[in-house]
């Protein structure tokens, strides 16, 4: 990371200072060496940025929590999202078996640097314009909504 | 990461250099050393909160120091369309006096709350001269959450100041006036008009506060004053001019006698009285206006009583101390031991001695009295004389060295003098006319001693000229060396009259960022949009509404009619910071709303014209903000179409 912003702060450095010697200065030249740094780091699972790092499933639906979800999902998130219609985002029907439990929840929990940084992310909002919005919800939130979507699924698959 | 951000501008500058071309212009103010001290880099914060008064705006001010940007204007005492504070029906209730519906005021002297003689950041409160009241602003919120009148006022101008542990906030009167009021011809001002001195108590866990009692003095001008630091906590001193008692022509009639009077005012004294019940209960009638921030609701009650101390029956309670020549300010040294009293007309600058002053109480060295009240012997009591600093001498404020700094009007400068030894050891001119000075901390026991703001009346030549009316301006000096230095001038709204200020640490720690969902109490919240929905009775309809980047639901709504109150009721379901949305409506005789995220407001729409009106998102929100739209079908009065809301036809 440090490493990066170094390099970056050099390339920006060139890309002002003396520009008439550099024809390719355009914003876009940054914007690949970027993202070809970023496929590199996540070829396997991609659980996005955050602080969830991992996450233990429940070997059933733990149906209270899920209740909890539902609740805070109606509450906070349902202004955008339906769950079996493209509304301001993506339909979630089906998304846990899209995108890991991780991902999910540092979506919800980290949005900002999300988009700006992991490639489905920024994809998304490339699609949907909105920006995932940041709902200040806490980990255990989160968490209840994942459960919440898991028992979605099972329901539909 | 800074340090790296450092390591490529460092770069930078480097290659820069090296260009030949970008090389030729290289002497820009930043390479002055006074402008790096001002200069802010982009992205870089602030050190000091500084709260300048609107003036006749009535509002507050929030700028940064020491670069001077302006942050936001805290709607206090007026109606701010911007904000729909006073226009909105959770906030009208704020405006709201014993006069009816008051949309403006005059706010001059901001202080902050103070635990020990130290400014805390909790709140910050500013009086309004016009119709006689106190705010409390919440610096958590940076919103004004109460309101307070006060009876028997006139020109709440001596107002409103903060006691060592903010056990009181008090206001003296500018204009004497008939206590009770009455019809009495004017010329019959001298005994009859009265000065109401108002102790405001301050809840410590709330901040409410409470208007715990008046001392009813002589009918002189209070003009400015001071809490007694440290030593003398426990008193209040108040300057006074008008100790005539004219009623016309004041400019000529109250500046006949050579001196005036410092009013030093023994609360805890006057405390004791109450307790033992020697008080008089007065009707009268005021508002108090208290903003609920879990209903997000304002409310504005009438108060009916207030309690009266007579100083000439409760011995002890007020001195008089002699000051030449219609003292202006009235500041006290961050000891305690000293009051200084700048004569507007005076050549010198008096102060007067705290210790000297109970000394002379308790040996009774009088020099007669006036209506009751024991005027004390002037050479026992005075502490030492600034002679001839300047012209017009009007506010002190101090540093953590033992210097004062003196503002002067008419010779337009700022002079620093040394407390005790009252030698003169630095003087600069202002640009213009400086009223007040502000060093952050500096009428506290702990001033910070870096900055003075010198807060100015006049600015002439200082800036492009904008027609007849100029800006008003502040001006920062560094008071960091043995002399002044002016870094910087810059226009403020309004007239800043007076200001705080107070480090970043001490506010920005605890500055909301959100309202939560949860602890929205709002009675037409909805923290749902599934819960959306418009309501009939009779010819008033409630509109529960929702926005969130980038819509409202509902955005459609049709059996509207001609002759309804149509009331808004939006709650933003954000949750991040910085995400307000606006909404304005088409027709709507109020202003638009300005709702933080989790927050409820309600503006009322009354429509008189057939049609179909858009409304919109006000606050640029979002990509999509040009999309946040919606329509409102309005029809005839007798129209028989049914209410009906919707978003994307669900």
């Amino acid at each position: 990371m440090k490493l990066k912003i170094i390099i970056s702060s050099f390339v920006i450095c060139f890309l002002f200072s003396c520009g008439n010697s550099n024809e390719n200065n355009n914003p876009n030249h940054i914007d690949s060496t970027k993202i070809v740094e970023k496929d590199t780091q996540s070829e396997s699972v991609d659980k996005g940025i955050g602080p969830i790092k991992n996450v233990e499933l429940n070997h059933h639906v733990d149906k209270e929590i899920s209740a909890v979800g539902k609740t805070t999902f109606d509450s906070k998130c349902s202004a955008c999202h339906k769950m079996n219609k493209r509304f301001i985002g993506p339909s979630l029907d089906l998304v846990t078996k899209r995108r890991s439990p991780e991902w999910i929840m540092n979506m919800i929990l980290n949005p900002d640097q999300m988009v700006k940084e992991n490639k489905v992310a920024k994809e998304l909002l490339m699609e949907y314009i909105s920006p995932m919005a940041n709902q200040s919800l806490t980990e255990e939130e989160a968490r209840s909504i994942l459960e919440y979507f898991i028992e979605n699924d099972n329901n539909k698959s | 990461m800074k340090k790296y951000n450092l390591f490529g501008i460092a770069i930078l500058s480097i290659i820069v250099l090296g260009c030949s071309e970008f090389n030729k212009s290289n002497d820009s103010g930043l390479n002055n050393s006074t402008a790096e001290k001002v200069f802010v880099a982009p992205g870089e914060l602030d050190d000091y909160y500084a709260f300048l008064s609107g003036g006749f705006s009535g509002q507050l001010s929030v700028y940064g120091l020491p670069s001077g940007r302006l942050f936001k204007v805290i709607p206090v005492f007026s109606q701010d369309p911007e904000k729909a504070y006073g226009y909105n029906e959770e906030t009208k209730p704020m405006l709201n006096t014993s006069f009816g519906f008051v949309p403006w005021g005059d706010a001059h002297h901001p202080d902050l709350s103070q635990t020990n003689g130290i400014i805390d950041g909790r709140w910050c409160f500013i009086n309004e001269n016009n119709t006689p009241r106190i705010a409390r602003i919440d610096l958590t919120t940076f919103e004004t959450t109460e309101i307070i009148e006060l009876p028997n006022s006139a020109g709440n101008h001596s107002s409103p100041y903060v006691t060592d542990n903010t056990e009181y906030v008090v206001a003296g009167t500018r204009f004497g006036v008939p206590v009770p009021q009455r019809d009495i011809s004017i010329d019959k001002y001298k005994g009859n008009f009265k000065g109401a001195l108002s102790f405001i108590k301050v809840d410590q866990d709330s901040g409410e506060m409470n208007l715990e009692f008046q001392v009813m003095t002589p009918g002189f001008d209070y003009d400015k004053a001071h809490p007694g630091r440290g030593k003398s906590h426990g008193w209040m001193f108040f300057s006074t001019y008008n100790s005539e008692e004219s009623n016309s022509l004041l400019e000529v009639n109250a500046s006949q006698n050579d001196k005036d009077f410092i009013a030093a005012v023994n609360w805890k004294k006057a405390e004791e009285y109450l307790k033992q019940g020697k008080y008089k209960t007065m009707k009268t009638n005021y508002v108090h206006n208290k903003y609920d921030e879990h209903t997000q609701t304002a409310t504005s009650k009438t108060m009916k009583e207030v309690k009266i101390i007579d100083p000439a029956e409760c011995p002890g309670v007020v001195y008089f101390l002699p000051m030449p020549k219609s003292p202006h300010g009235c500041d006290v040294d961050p000891t305690g031991e000293y009051i200084v009293g700048s004569g507007k007309l005076s050549a010198n600058v008096t102060v007067h001695s705290f210790t000297k002053m109970m000394d002379a109480i308790e040996n009774e060295k009088f020099d007669g009295e006036a209506y009751g009240i024991p005027i004390l012997n002037f050479e026992d009591v005075l502490a030492g004389v600034v002679k001839q600093p300047g012209l017009g001498p009007l506010h002190t404020e101090f540093d953590d060295k033992g210097n004062a700094y003196t503002s002067f009007f008419i010779s337009s400068e700022i002079v620093k003098w040394k407390l005790g030894t009252w030698e003169v050891l630095d003087r600069k001119p202002s640009y213009y006319s400086p009223g007040h000075v502000m060093i952050p901390g500096g009428n506290s026991q702990k001033p910070f001693g870096k900055y003075l703001l010198a807060l100015n009346k006049i600015t002439k030549d200082r800036y492009i000229p904008t027609g007849p009316e100029l800006c008003q301006s502040a001006q920062l000096y560094d008071i960091s060396g043995k002399k002044m230095e002016l870094l910087s001038d810059f226009p403020t709204i309004g007239e800043p009259h007076y200001a705080a200020a107070a480090p970043r640490e001490l506010i920005m720690p605890n500055s909301k960022k959100i309202y939560k969902l949860e602890e929205n109490h709002h009675p037409y919240a909805v923290k749902n949009e599934k819960d959306v929905k418009v309501v009939r009775d009779g010819n008033v309809v409630h509109v529960y509404m929702t926005s969130i980047r980038s819509h409202f639901a509902p955005d459609n709504i049709e059996g509207i009619k001609v002759g309804d109150k149509v009331y808004f009721h939006v709650t933003n379901l954000e949750q991040d910071f910085d995400t307000p949305h606006g909404i304005g409506i088409m027709g709507a005789k109020t202003s638009e709303l300005l709702i933080m995220p989790g927050q409820t407001e309600t503006i009322i729409w009354e429509p008189k014209k057939v049609g179909v009106w858009p409304f919109y998102c006000t606050d640029f929100c979002s990509a999509l903000h040009q999309e946040m739209q919606g329509y409102v079908r309005v029809s005839p009065k007798d129209s028989t179409i049914k209410l009906s809301w919707s978003l994307d036809g669900e």
